[in-house]
Formats: structure tokens, C-alpha cells, sequence
């Protein structure tokens, strides 16, 4: 059961995946990233991630995703034209090697793979209470570092969009 | 891990240099708006306080070296040395960009203000012991320096070069997150020395290839940020289109700690997998000087000559990398602290040189500036010497230092061929000495203004420093060699 | 809604096909999908099986109510877009917008009772809240954290574009904002979508402020208020039904007057019989809390004027985002200083 969810979600997140690169329309392709990070959030789930799942939907669908969708729409930025014309030649050339190239992948992890560690369903600990537990103690720093990160792209953003120096 | 972990007063020693600068920084934001704007004069002399201070704090937090806030990160000599060479890149850029700012009538606090959280960033690089404080301080670093690159926004030549500098950035900084991810899965552990630990343990060998791709992918984000090749592309147009105490900057600050990360994750937690990477790093460096030394010849630019430069200087470093001992950590980190000195001495006599709007930034327009200045010159010949690794200046040394632990490693080839690469450059440094001082005068020479307080400080300095590290070598090498030994 | 369905629907010429068909139905699918999570009443034992009044509780349900309502702009925003008629693409824009700056608040809102209950649960957020301070008092987070809850509800009126936040359907300045173009079950698919999300809110402010299931007097006290109330609803409707004035209502008002009356009657026997009166009281108590946030949306749509449009985004800026955080603040540092 959980091994066939998490196939049909995997395959939803990867068929998103694609449509985000192919679909020629701006939208299309926001909506095609939701989609992935929504059956990404799915997958985490399934790993006992509950908080990060819901963390991922709230911060990247919800708010990321719509100051993008925000934006195309405010622009109205229509459908792209492709610059240039691939010849056909060049189209199936790209598949083949494209196939390889999977190909050549997935052996490599293959390769490596019976031997690694897998990963149980289910066998994280990612409870809100002990994502906070870590983020306060260990993680403390980072943590901490990071609102600096923060700080300096709010900076940033308004040094350079500001009327005068 | 105890539920009620608080930071020990050890702690915050250790990280002391980092919240000082932070700290300033927003206050010097806030200063800004309280003091009104005929005080902004103030301003960089507040930035220096802050830098000054965190310079002692840093030195002080040697003395008491260990892991802190749960082996986030590490104060040891490797750490404290990159620390004070950044914070050291950050003054010099503070004092030759105040002339600048004020020229350019853009003197304002986030200015300041970002220098000291990028300075922080690079800080935090260079004691990060972890890929996830190398990664948040990398951003820090980096994000500053986009913005800082593009300052002075109605400039065109500073739009291109920030933009090009974040889309190019983001897209190495994703391919370093990734192999952050790879190695992640691969270990389970982000710390350094734990991703050792599990690389050597026995029966671990199948993870080889995927901590190798980890590897590779966190060589493209290493190598974009040191501008190595093949990935050295952005350095020539993001160095010229930004303003030039900003290129300053960036050619010696991040490019210093990109390099503090990139040894201390190859050595430390890809100790293990050399024979993997290092091949990567050979024909890196290789491919390195070549580009920047040939590229360089042809440039009429100074700005993009001095980028291309930089890019052969960054090859040097490579080869020390690859050597893969103690002694090419060594290596690395004096040629760092004397390529620091004679790179933003250079970049100083051109931010003097340049003039409002960067007028004058082609090798013809030095004409004569050995007649008309000749103390700066006479200056700028030292950091020039120095780059061709001249005896008695500082680059000799290090370029000496580094082919030696080639050679020890025996990489021949590669010093051969590092060799040729040197005096090649020898060409195109020269150029400019001839034409400062074998050519008639012309016009940008002869409206040159007196050298600034700030710009005549940096100079000063960063031609002490030069010259030091090549009279008296031994002092920061033997620093440099004890703390070489990398925690592994 | 009947009708609405039955309706011809016309697809406008000029529209995005597919973002135009699909917007509705994220909309209503995202709007129905919070109530999984919402507990109706506490554990039941019927016989030998022993249940919640949930349909499944996950231990982080109120995270997902707020990341659910924070993923429902699209349907509005999209119907905007792919209308590709200017209303309705201000209308969406200004819902985006809208409900990004609300969201803040209301998660800021929802994190301060979280704070004093320890739990991400609806169910343990309940049981936090029972019992009586003093005997009569009843525990819950209303009275600690009233400025969370009104900055909760005005949150929650501009996340489910009620009036007056209800800019994205301007009809004075938009048409009909984001549904311009919509028709027969399409329309009806938003409005279904706009009314069961006031019902999320509704009910999700019930379980985190006013204690769910909970009945606001003692038990004892408490049974009797539901066959007081249908006794008194049904016996007013019988004599109303029966005055000569209403000839019209001869009917309907007597025969609901006594369904009320029956009501009154069951719950009068549910005293006698545990497991209905558990069942009864908790849903009683539930649905009644919900009704009257219910009438206080209508009754707001009723007596208050549209804000104009910076004012909205000024108010929650400028005042709720503040006051949520400060609020949270005192929260914290209060649970912080009481607990070991």
C-alpha cells in the first residue's frame, strides 16, 4: 500500500517535473511546480515528516508559489516562442541520448544501491515538537544564521529597488 | 543531546567576531536614520570600529580553539587565519570605497552594511564545520555581493554585472546544494568529520560513487565561486561592470573563503575519495591558468585584464589543492594572503585611476602615471611585480610554495606547465609597467587628482603586506603550516 | 444548487479551456478537503466499537487546515486568469493578494492557543479546554486569548473574501470579480467553495477559542439547555403556525414547530441513553457554536461597508500583523515563565 503511493506520487512529482520544463505557457508551468511540490510534500509525509510536508505546502505552494503565479499573471506574460527550430535530426539525436543518459544513471544508482542504507516509510522522526527540539538545540545556529541571510536579502532587495541611493 | 542545550559563554567567544558584525551592520543601518545625513561621514569610520574589533575578537577566539554549538562549527588556526584575512580584504575595501562612494555620490549605510554581513558571511565560511553553515555562509556572502555588485543602480555596466553574477551564482549555488543533498543521503550526516568517518569506515566502498558525484557537483559550486575553469566565465564581465571597490572586494574576500571551504570539505570529508577527485582538480587548475593567462594577454581593459588575472591566480591555489598534503594547504593559504594584498593594492590604484563614472579603466590611459605619481606607481609596480612572483614581494614566495608542494605531491607536469603559465603572465604585467612609465602623459594622467586619504591607506598597507610576506615569508608560513593540519 | 447544476454552462469563447474548467473544482476541492480533519465530538462507544467524531485525525490537522487554506487562492486566482476578461483578472490579483497579507496573521492567530495547549491536534486542543475555572468559568482559550481570536476572525472573514474583504468581487467596481465569466455549476462551485470554507473557519475558530465540543455551564446545567431551546423554538413556531394573522405559514410553521418539538423530545430521552447522549450534546453544543459565528458572518455582510483596497492592505499590515505578533509574544513569554 504505502509502496504504491508512494509510485503513483513519485510518478505525479515526476510527470510535474517534466510538464514544468515542456509546457510552453508561463502559468502552466507555476502550476506544474505546485504540483510537484505537492506530491513532494505527500512523499515526506509517508517518511514521518508530517511537519516538513506541511511546511513545504504552507511555505512553497502556498506563499512562494503564489507570489510566482502572482507576478506572471500581474505581467501577463504570454506563452513563449521558441527561438530557434531544432532539426528533426537533432530532436531524435536528444531522445537517444537523453535515454542513455537515464540509463546510465539509474545502473550508477543501481550499482550503488543494494549496498547503501534504504529508507523505511515511515522511520523519521519529524513531528512538529521534535523539528523544534532539533531547530533549538543543534540546529541552533543555523538557525539563528539564517534570519542574518534573511536580513541581508530584504537589504539587498531594497538597496536595489529603491528610487535614489 | 539535552532537551535544555544553551550555548556556553566558550561558545559565544568562538563566535564573537560574527556577532560583532552582524550587530554593527544593523545598527549602522539604524545610525543612518538617526543621525541624519550630514553624519554619514561617520559611517565608515563605525563600519571600521566594528571591523577592528572583530579582528581582535577573532585573534582572541584562537586562543581557545575547539568545535562549538553542537560541531556546527570550528575554530582552529585554518579557521582563524581565513577569518582575519577576510575581515583584514574587508577593511582595506572599507577604506578605498569610501573615496569612491562619496565620488560617485552614493555613500549610504547599507553599503556599509552589507560589506560587514558579507564579511560575516565569509566568516562563517571559514570556520563552518558543517555543509549546512558552509552553505547558509555562502548565500551570506554571496547574496551581499550580488547586491553590492550592482550598487550603483543607474549604471548599466552594474546591472549586467549583478545580474549576470546572481543568475550565473544561483544556478552553482543549486549544484552545491545538491551535492550537499547527495552526500546527505549517502552518509547521513551533513558534518564533515562524520562524512569522513563514514568514507573510511570498512565496507563502505559502494557509497564511493555516490559520495564522488556528491563530490563533483559540490566542485561546480566551489568552482564557480573561486572562478576556476571551466567555470570562470562570469568573473571577466560581473569584475569590470561592477564598481571597482567592489570588484576589489570580491577578488580577494569570497574568493579567500570559497577557497577556506573548498579545502577544508576536500581535505577533511573527501579525504577518503583523493584518488577520485583529484584528477577533477589537475585539469581544472590546468584548464585555469591557461584561460586567465592567455585571456589576459589580450585585454586592453584594466579591469578585465586584472579579472583574467585573478582567474590564472585562482589556478595557482588549484594546483596547490591538488597537491593534497599539508604542505599544499599551507601553500594555499600563504598565496591567498599575498595574492589578497597584491590583488586589492591593483584594484585600489584603479579605483584612484578610474575616475567619476569609471572613465578611465583602459591599460593606455596609465600612460605616463609614472612621471605625473610616481609613488603611486612606484606602489603599483610592487603589486604588479608581486603578481609576476618577483623575488622579495609576496607572490614569489607563495607561487614558490605552492609548485614546491606540487612537486612533493609529484605533480611535474603540472608545475612544468604552471611554470610556463607564470612567465607568460610576466607579459601581460609588464604592458602596464611600460606604459606607466615609457609612454608621454595623456589626458586621464594629467586631470589626476592626489590620492585620497582612504586610497592611499589601502595602498600603503597592502604594499607593507606584500613586501612582508616576501622578506620575512616564515612568519605567516609557519602559522599557516601549523595550522594546516586540518581537523579531520 | 439544484438549479445551478441543471443550468446549461456556457464556456466563454476567449477563455483558457482547461485553467478555466479547473479553477472551480480546485476551489470546491480545497474548500471541502479541511473538513477531514475537524473533529465533531469526542470519543464514542457504540456497542463494540469505539470511535472518534472525525474522519481521521492527523496529529497535525491544524497545520493542515492553515496549509490548505493557504494553497485555495489558486482557485480564485486562476478563475481570474483564465476568464482572460480584466474584472475578473483584478478580481483574482486582488484576492492573491488579499489572502497572502490575511494568511499571516491568521497563522500568527492560530499559533497563540497552540502555544498554551502544546499540540497541533484539534482533538488535544479540545480536551486542553475542558473544564471550569471557579466552577462556572469555562476554560477556554477565548478568555486568555481574546485579541487572537477577534484578529482570528477578521482574518478569517478576508480569507474567505466575505464582505467587508470581499474586494475580489467588487460589483461596483469588478462586475462580479473573479466569476464574471462563470455559469451554471462552475458558479455554483465557488460559491460552494466560499461557504464551506466560512465553515472551516467557523469551525476551526470553535475548536481552537471556544472549546469544540464543549458546553459552556457544567453538565448537569447543560443537558437541559438543548430541550429548552428546540421546546422553546418549536412551541413558539406551533403558536405562530396557529395565529389566525399567518394563513399562508398554516402549514409549514406547525409541522416544523413540532419536528422542533420532537427534537426536544429525543434529546429529552438521550438523558436516559449514554451513548445518544454523548453523540447529541457534543454535536448539539459544536453546531450551535458554528451557527452563531455563522450569523455573525451574515450579520456582518449585512451592517458593514467594503474597505477600499489599501486600506485593507494597510489594516492588515499595519495593525492585525502587529497585534498577532505581540499578542504571540505576550503568549510565549507567559507559557515560558508558567511552565518548568
Amino acid at each position: 500500500m504505502t509502496a504504491l503511493i508512494f509510485l503513483i506520487f513519485a510518478c505525479i512529482a515526476v510527470f510535474c517535473g517534466i510538464s514544468l520544463v515542456v509546457q510552453t505557457h508561463p502559468i502552466a508551468s507555476a502550476l506544474s511546480l505546485i504540483g510537484v511540490m505537492g506530491s513532494l510534500a505527500i512523499l515526506y509525509l509517508q517518511l514521518g515528516g508530517e511537519f516538513i510536508a506541511m511546511a513545504q505546502i504552507i511555505v512553497y505552494a502556498g506563499a512562494i508559489m503564489v507570489l510566482f503565479v502572482f507576478v506572471i499573471m500581474l505581467l501577463n506574460a504570454g506563452a513563449e516562442t521558441p527561438t530557434f527550430q531544432a532539426s528533426t535530426f537533432v530532436k531524435y539525436l536528444g531522445i537517444v541520448l537523453l535515454v542513455a543518459f537515464l540509463g546510465l544513471i539509474s545502473f550508477i544508482i543501481q550499482a550503488a544501491l543494494p549496498k547503501t542504507e534504504g529508507v523505511v516509510f515511515g522511520g523519521f522522526q519529524g513531528t512538529a515538537a521534535d523539528v523544534g527540539r532539533k531547530l533549538f538545540t543543534s540546529y541552533l545556529l543555523p538557525f539563528e544564521v539564517t534570519s542574518v541571510l534573511i536580513l541581508i536579502a530584504l537589504v539587498g532587495a531594497i538597496v536595489l529597488a529603491r528610487k535614489e541611493i | 543531546m539535552p532537551a535544555n542545550f544553551a550555548p556556553s559563554a566558550a561558545d559565544y567567544l568562538r563566535i564573537l567576531p560574527e556577532i560583532i558584525m552582524t550587530v554593527a551592520g544593523v545598527l549602522i543601518m539604524l545610525l543612518e536614520g538617526w543621525l541624519g545625513e550630514n553624519k554619514k561621514r561617520n559611517l565608515s569610520v563605525q563600519t571600521f570600529v566594528a571591523f577592528a574589533a572583530a579582528l581582535v575578537s577573532a585573534v582572541a577566539a584562537n586562543g581557545n580553539p575547539g568545535l562549538s554549538f553542537s560541531n556546527m562549527l570550528i575554530v582552529d588556526g585554518f579557521a582563524t587565519f581565513f577569518r582575519v584575512l577576510v575581515i583584514a580584504v574587508g577593511i582595506l575595501s572599507l577604506f578605498s570605497a569610501t573615496q569612491y562612494l562619496k565620488r560617485e555620490h552614493a555613500e549610504s549605510s547599507e553599503y556599509y552594511a552589507l560589506l560587514l554581513f558579507s564579511v560575516t558571511g565569509q566568516c562563517i565560511m571559514a570556520t563552518a564545520n558543517e555543509l549546512i553553515m558552509i552553505f547558509i555562509g555562502l548565500e551570506i556572502s554571496s547574496i551581499a555581493t550580488y547586491v553590492l555588485a550592482g550598487y550603483l543602480r543607474d549604471d548599466k555596466r552594474n546591472n549586467e554585472a549583478a545580474l549576470k553574477y546572481f543568475l550565473l551564482g544561483s544556478f552553482a549555488t543549486a549544484f552545491l546544494l545538491y551535492g550537499i543533498a547527495w552526500i546527505y543521503g549517502t552518509t547521513g550526516s551533513t558534518n564533515l568529520s562524520t562524512i569522513r568517518i563514514a568514507l573510511l569506515t570498512p565496507g563502505s566502498e559502494t557509497n564511493v560513487i555516490l559520495a564522488g558525484t556528491a563530490a563533483a557537483l559540490m566542485f561546480v559550486g566551489f568552482a564557480f565561486k573561486v572562478s576556476a575553469a571551466p567555470f570562470q566565465i562570469w568573473a571577466p564581465d560581473v569584475y569590470q561592470g561592477a564598481p571597482a571597490p567592489v570588484t576589489l572586494f570580491m577578488s580577494a574576500g569570497p574568493k579567500a573563503a570559497a577557497f577556506a571551504v573548498f579545502l577544508r570539505v576536500f581535505m577533511t570529508a573527501f579525504g577518503p575519495i583523493t584518488s577520485r577527485w583529484e584528477p577533477f582538480v589537475w585539469s581544472s587548475a590546468l584548464l585555469t591558468m591557461i584561460i586567465g593567462n592567455f585571456a589576459a594577454l589580450m585585454q586592453t581593459n584594466i579591469k578585465r585584464l586584472l579579472a583574467y588575472s585573478s582567474i590564472a591566480n585562482a589556478g595557482y591555489v588549484m594546483v596547490a589543492i591538488a597537491a593534497d598534503s599539508q604542505i599544499g594547504v599551507a601553500a594555499a593559504m600563504f598565496y591567498l594572503a599575498a595574492y589578497a594584498f597584491m590583488n586589492i593594492g591593483a584594484f585600489a590604484v584603479v579605483t584612484h585611476f578610474s575616475r567619476q563614472g569609471e572613465k578611465f579603466v583602459n591599460v593606455e590611459d596609465l600612460a605616463g602615471l609614472g612621471w605625473k605619481q610616481p609613488v603611486t606607481a612606484a606602489l603599483f609596480s610592487i603589486f604588479l611585480l608581486s603578481l609576476i612572483g618577483v623575488p622579495l614581494t609576496g607572490g614569489f614566495f607563495g607561487k614558490f610554495y605552492i609548485f614546491k608542494a606540487a612537486l612533493d605531491a609529484n605533480l611535474v607536469w603540472l608545475t612544468v606547465l604552471g611554470l610556463l603559465n607564470s612567465a607568460v603572465a610576466a607579459y601581460y604585467y609588464l604592458r602596464i609597467l611600460v606604459v606607466m612609465y615609457m609612454k608621454e602623459p595623456g589626458e586621464a594622467t594629467l586631470s589626476l587628482q592626489p590620492v585620497g586619504v582612504g586610497i592611499a591607506a589601502t595602498l600603503w598597507i597592502s604594499a607593507v603586506g606584500t613586501l612582508v610576506l616576501g622578506i620575512f615569508p616564515s612568519v605567516v608560513l609557519n602559522f599557516a603550516t601549523a595550522s594546516s593540519a586540518l581537523v579531520k | 444548487m439544484v438549479k445551478l447544476i441543471t443550468k446549461e454552462g456556457l464556456i466563454p469563447s476567449h477563455v483558457n479551456k482547461l485553467f478555466y474548467l479547473m479553477a472551480p473544482f480546485v476551489a470546491v476541492a480545497l474548500g471541502l478537503i479541511s473538513i477531514a480533519v475537524i473533529p465533531f465530538g469526542p470519543e464514542i462507544t457504540i456497542g463494540p466499537v469505539t470511535t472518534w467524531m472525525q474522519l481521521t485525525d492527523l496529529r497535525i490537522g491544524i497545520l493542515f487546515v492553515i496549509a490548505v487554506s493557504s494553497v485555495g487562492v489558486y482557485g480564485v486566482a486562476l478563475g481570474g486568469w483564465a476568464s482572460n476578461n480584466k474584472y475578473s483578472l483584478l478580481g483574482g490579483l486582488r484576492s492573491s493578494a488579499q489572502m497572502i497579507s490575511y494568511e499571516l496573521p491568521l497563522a500568527l492567530a492560530v499559533a497563540a492557543p497552540l502555544l498554551l495547549a502544546n499540540t497541533l491536534s484539534f482533538r488535544d486542543m479540545v480536551n486542553y479546554q475542558s473544564g471550569y475555572w471557579l466552577g462556572f468559568i469555562p476554560r477556554w482559550n477565548l478568555i486568555p486569548e481574546i485579541i487572537a481570536f477577534i484578529v482570528f476572525m477578521i482574518a478569517g472573514f478576508a480569507e474567505t473574501n466575505r464582505v467587508p474583504f470581499d474586494l475580489p468581487e467588487a460589483e461596483n467596481e469588478l462586475v462580479a470579480g473573479f466569476h464574471t465569466e462563470y455559469s451554471s455549476m462552475n458558479f455554483a462551485a465557488f460559491f460552494m467553495a466560499e461557504y464551506s470554507n466560512m465553515v472551516t473557519v467557523t469551525a476551526v475558530a470553535t475548536l481552537l477559542f471556544l472549546g469544540g465540543w464543549q458546553p459552556p455551564f457544567p453538565a448537569p446545567y447543560s443537558d437541559v439547555v438543548p430541550i429548552l431551546v428546540f421546546a422553546l423554538a418549536g412551541l413558539i413556531a406551533v403558536y405562530h403556525g396557529l395565529h389566525p394573522a399567518r394563513r399562508m405559514d398554516k402549514f409549514t410553521l406547525p409541522a416544523t414547530g413540532l419536528v422542533f418539538l420532537g427534537i426536544a423530545a429525543i434529546f429529552g430521552l438521550s438523558l436516559f441513553v449514554p451513548v445518544l447522549k454523548t453523540i447529541l450534546m457534543a454535536l448539539f453544543w459544536f453546531c450551535g457554536k458554528i451557527l452563531i459565528l455563522l450569523f455573525v458572518f451574515i450579520w456582518v455582510r449585512a451592517t458593514l461597508p467594503r474597505f477600499r483596497y489599501d486600506q485593507l492592505m494597510r489594516f492588515a499590515w499595519i495593525f492585525l500583523f502587529p497585534l498577532a505578533m505581540l499578542n504571540l509574544l505576550a503568549t510565549s513569554l507567559i507559557v515560558a515563565l508558567t511552565t518548568k
